[in-house]
């Protein structure tokens, strides 16, 4: 088992700006660990504009930003850049084992930080009743569906739930060509920025029906159809509210969960509720020496703010390897 | 073309049938309306290998069950390569007053055969299972049921048959069937007519109108649906074993299920239903469910659930209907096949074999008989340094392509090559896409490995077969 100094699980915009970070802060010698075929993480699937405002004072797509990164890591001599790298066992001693093409690696770190992002909610998770028929994506799979592959899911999109993924693909849906019939939310309000609400359905004739939820998804092979109903202030549906909406897709996009089954693994106390470690202040795990950042903390909204606080992580990692 | 027997259905009672018949020199041929075997109820059921009780010792699906039981336990298992867990289960009472059912329950489990019965006590329920609530009394232990992967033993005993020399056409709807003047019979699917001697039939839910088309109208099936609820993996270890409830008149009640992946699940519901497509789960369904499980252990949560589906019993009347229907000869049915189906299918197999030697099937046993079928590899069965002498092998394996429940590219391209040719025939075999993201990191991955593989543009790709395909159109 191979001795590091820091190894980050994770290759996101979190993962880069530790990474930089802590180089910045003495760290000699950097193991970065991605397991997709690049670094960017959930950026690379982002091509619409909004990312960097903060950081670099000028509007990026989010390809863009991440490859701003991505350069400085890759000029980097001290920071080791492992690609398809999957990260199956971390322990609190900080042992790590991770499956590459052709190997089974191990590494002993004496200091970790996991920025492995985030997981979408799925229809399960809100348990949405009816059947289980082709054309039910999670947003974000349908992001990356249409924007990483240009495959085009379906013709006739509803969009459960307001929050910026939702709707940025009811635009990016309605842009390719689909007919997106509504965007349905249980909620008062949306979650999302008011900017995107504007932009994205109201210049597109998108409607948003708020306290509403969807009670059954039809469809044998492919969804055929939704019911909708109106709910109250309890979240209770109004009798004789329901109606019907024809549809071959809905988009799922009710919210992200950290991602953190390794810290969970390596033994640190985590947050029933939201996924995401019990810390006294951010980046900090239970574990010492286990630090986490990023989506992996706690869910962002502005990539920029992922970029500023992980930097923080990287300097707390070189701070407690006594660097600086 | 013309064959010895014709099996309607590659549900896990039309496999095994296909898997015990190809022992024999014979010349046999499975027809499936689905795009791929296990697609009916087999895929949606609670995958426990029950040990017989609970059922009327005069009943036929009784004394199957404990003699599938067996079969599974002591050859199938290790001869298809299964991942059969014996972890037993209880019968749980919530009053002292049940205690005489409960006794009632194991003379006629033991009637039936089943071994090693045992009354434990609440003390003893605290040291074995301690997330059991406050309301449990006392319980039946019953150490030889199990769970299996219910569609991958169906894939197991598809592939064995095949291996076997067995025919299987998937996508293949029987749409008609006539009698030969001198015996026999013709079966119209799929466009073609299949000339046959004998014909079974094990259609699952559309069994009863096989068996009209046959000359046959002798019963009437009625499904009967079950909702089920699965938790994330971190709830594994809730319960150690299979926990029932006392059962009712219509089923075994709501259950706290261990399935053989991890992930524990809650229910099946019990509601008969006219349509024979209607899986859809219900608000109503989902809270009778969290009701009847938390009353055994109280600390489930609506979040814990990860995934749910339905499933339909094909039930037709109280027990199974398997025999030879005389108004039309050559016509074996294997039907109604509720619960305990899955468990009992080798011993229905046996049966059925047996049925069609009395009418005439001369049954020679093969010179070459290839009993074992390889297990297929899979990273999250095995143990991580067995991993590294697979991925040292095949670089491939290394490849990780669902990070939830770990599956490398080389296992969904096994999957391809062992038959899968839709997105839920990759995730039954290898579990990619069945952990708790659903899909979201790994589908276009395993959508452009299909494509690879199977040579289809990704339009053409589906979910379960045509009519559910998932990509509508492609920027080119
Ligand atoms: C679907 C989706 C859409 C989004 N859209 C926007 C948007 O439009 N605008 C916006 O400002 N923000 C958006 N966000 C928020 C965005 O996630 C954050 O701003 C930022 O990208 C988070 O960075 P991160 O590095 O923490 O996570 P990610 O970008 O998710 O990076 C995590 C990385 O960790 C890797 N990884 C995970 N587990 C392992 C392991 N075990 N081994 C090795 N590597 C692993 C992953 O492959 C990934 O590359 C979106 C998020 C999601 C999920
Ligand atoms: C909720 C639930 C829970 C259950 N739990 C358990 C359990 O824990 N343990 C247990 O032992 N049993 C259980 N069962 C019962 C078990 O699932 C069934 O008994 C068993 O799967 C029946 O298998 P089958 O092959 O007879 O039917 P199926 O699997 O439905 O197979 C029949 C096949 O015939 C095909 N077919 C139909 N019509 C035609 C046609 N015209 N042409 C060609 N093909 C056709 C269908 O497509 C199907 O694939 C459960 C059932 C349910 C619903």
């Amino acid at each position: 088992m191979r001795d590091r100094e820091l190894v980050i699980v994770g290759g996101g915009p979190a993962g880069m700006a530790a990474a930089l970070a802590a180089r910045a802060a003495g760290a000699q010698d950097v193991l970065l660990l991605e397991r997709d075929q690049h670094l960017g993480g959930i950026l690379n699937q982002c091509i619409h504009p909004g990312f960097g405002l903060h950081h670099f004072k000028e509007e990026l797509t989010g390809p863009e930003y991440a490859d701003r990164f991505a350069r400085q890591v890759a000029e980097d001599p001290g920071i080791e850049v492992s690609l398809r790298s999957f990260v199956v066992k971390l322990t609190k001693d900080r042992e790590i084992s991770f499956l590459r093409p052709g190997a089974l690696e191990e590494v002993k770190a004496r200091a970790v930080i996991l920025a492995t992002g985030c997981r979408e909610r799925t229809r399960e998770m809100i348990a949405i009743p009816g059947s289980r028929p082709a054309g039910v994506y999670p947003a974000g799979l349908a992001q990356k569906i249409v924007n990483m592959e240009g495959w085009i899911p379906g013709r006739e999109a509803v969009i459960v739930g307001s929050g910026d993924i939702g709707l940025i693909m009811a635009r990016r849906m309605a842009l390719e060509g689909v007919s997106v019939k509504a965007v349905v939310e249980i909620q008062k309000t949306s979650r999302g920025l008011v900017r995107n609400v504007v932009q994205c359905l109201e210049d597109f004739g998108i409607p948003l029906y708020f306290q509403h939820r969807i009670s059954m998804i039809h469809g044998r092979d492919r969804v055929e159809k939704v019911s909708v109903v109106k709910v109250d202030d309890e979240f209770r549906d109004i009798p004789a509210s329901g109606f019907e909406l024809s549809c071959d897709t809905v988009l799922i996009s009710v919210g992200l969960i950290p991602e953190n089954e390794l810290l969970e693994m390596a033994g640190a106390e985590m947050d029933r509720k939201t996924n995401g470690p019990v810390a006294p202040e951010v980046n900090l795990t239970s574990l010492p020496g286990i630090f986490a950042c990023g989506n992996a903390f706690k869910v962002y909204d502005l990539a920029d703010s992922v970029t500023r606080d992980s930097e923080l992580a990287g300097r707390a990692a070189a701070r407690y390897l006594g660097l600086k | 073309m013309s064959y010895d027997v014709v099996i309607v259905g590659a549900g896990v009672t039309g496999a095994a049938i296909a898997r015990e018949l190809s022992r024999y020199r014979l010349k046999l041929l499975v027809l499936e309306k689905e795009a791929e075997p296990a697609f009916g109820v087999s895929k949606s059921n609670s995958g426990i290998i029950h040990a017989g009780t609970q059922n009327s010792p005069a009943s036929l699906k009784g004394w199957l069950c404990v003699e599938g039981n067996r079969l599974l336990r002591e050859e199938l298992a290790e001869d298809l390569g299964l991942n059969l867990v014996q972890c037993g289960q209880l019968i749980v009472i919530f009053d002292e007053a049940d205690l005489p059912e409960l006794d009632r329950i194991k003379a006629e489990g033991e009637a039936l055969g089943v071994k090693g019965l045992q009354l434990v006590d609440r003390a003893w329920l605290d040291a074995n299972e301690p997330n059991l609530g406050p309301e449990v009394k006392a319980a039946l232990l019953v150490p030889s049921a199990g769970i299996i992967s219910p569609y991958r033993f169906v894939y197991a005993l598809v592939e064995n048959a095949l291996k076997n020399g067995a025919e299987l056409k998937t996508s293949c709807r029987v749409t008609g069937v006539t009698r030969i003047e001198k015996g026999g019979f013709y079966v119209e699917a799929g466009g073609q007519v299949y000339a046959t001697r004998f014909l079974v039939n094990a259609a699952g839910l559309r069994a009863d109108e096989i068996s009209a088309l046959a000359g046959a109208p002798t019963f009437r099936i009625t499904p009967r649906k079950g909702e089920e609820y699965l938790l994330d993996r971190k709830r594994e270890h809730i319960a150690n074993r299979i926990i029932f409830p006392l059962p009712s008149k219509t089923s075994k009640g709501i259950l706290i299920i261990k399935t053989s992946d991890g992930n524990p699940m809650i229910g099946p519901t019990a509601h008969d239903t006219e349509d024979k497509e209607d899986l859809a789960t219900t608000d109503a369904g989902l809270a009778e469910v969290l009701a009847g499980a938390r009353r055994m252990i109280p600390s489930f949560e609506k979040s814990d659930i990860i995934a749910y589906f339905a499933g339909l019993r094909p039930v037709a009347g109280k027990d199974f209907v398997i025999r030879h229907e005389d108004s039309a000869p050559g016509l074996v049915n294997a039907a109604g096949i509720q619960s305990p189906g899955l468990t009992s299918a080798p011993a229905i197999a046996v049966m059925v074999a047996d049925i069609l030697k009395k009418h005439g099937l001369e049954l020679r046993p093969k010179e070459q008989f290839h009993r074992l079928r390889p297990r297929p590899a899979h990273l999250f069965q095995i143990p991580l340094e067995e991993s590294r002498r697979l991925i040292e092998k095949n670089p491939a394996y290394g490849d990780i392509v669902c990070r939830c429940e770990l599956v490398s590219a080389q296992e969904v391209r096994d999957a391809i090559k062992r038959g899968a040719v839709t997105l839920d025939g990759v995730k039954f075999r290898t579990r990619a896409q069945a952990g708790r993201c659903h899909g979201g990191f790994c589908t276009t991955r395993i959508l452009k490995i299909m494509q690879e593989e199977l040579g289809f543009p990704v339009t053409a790709l589906t979910k379960r077969g045509p009519g559910s395909e998932l990509i509508k159109d492609e920027r080119k």
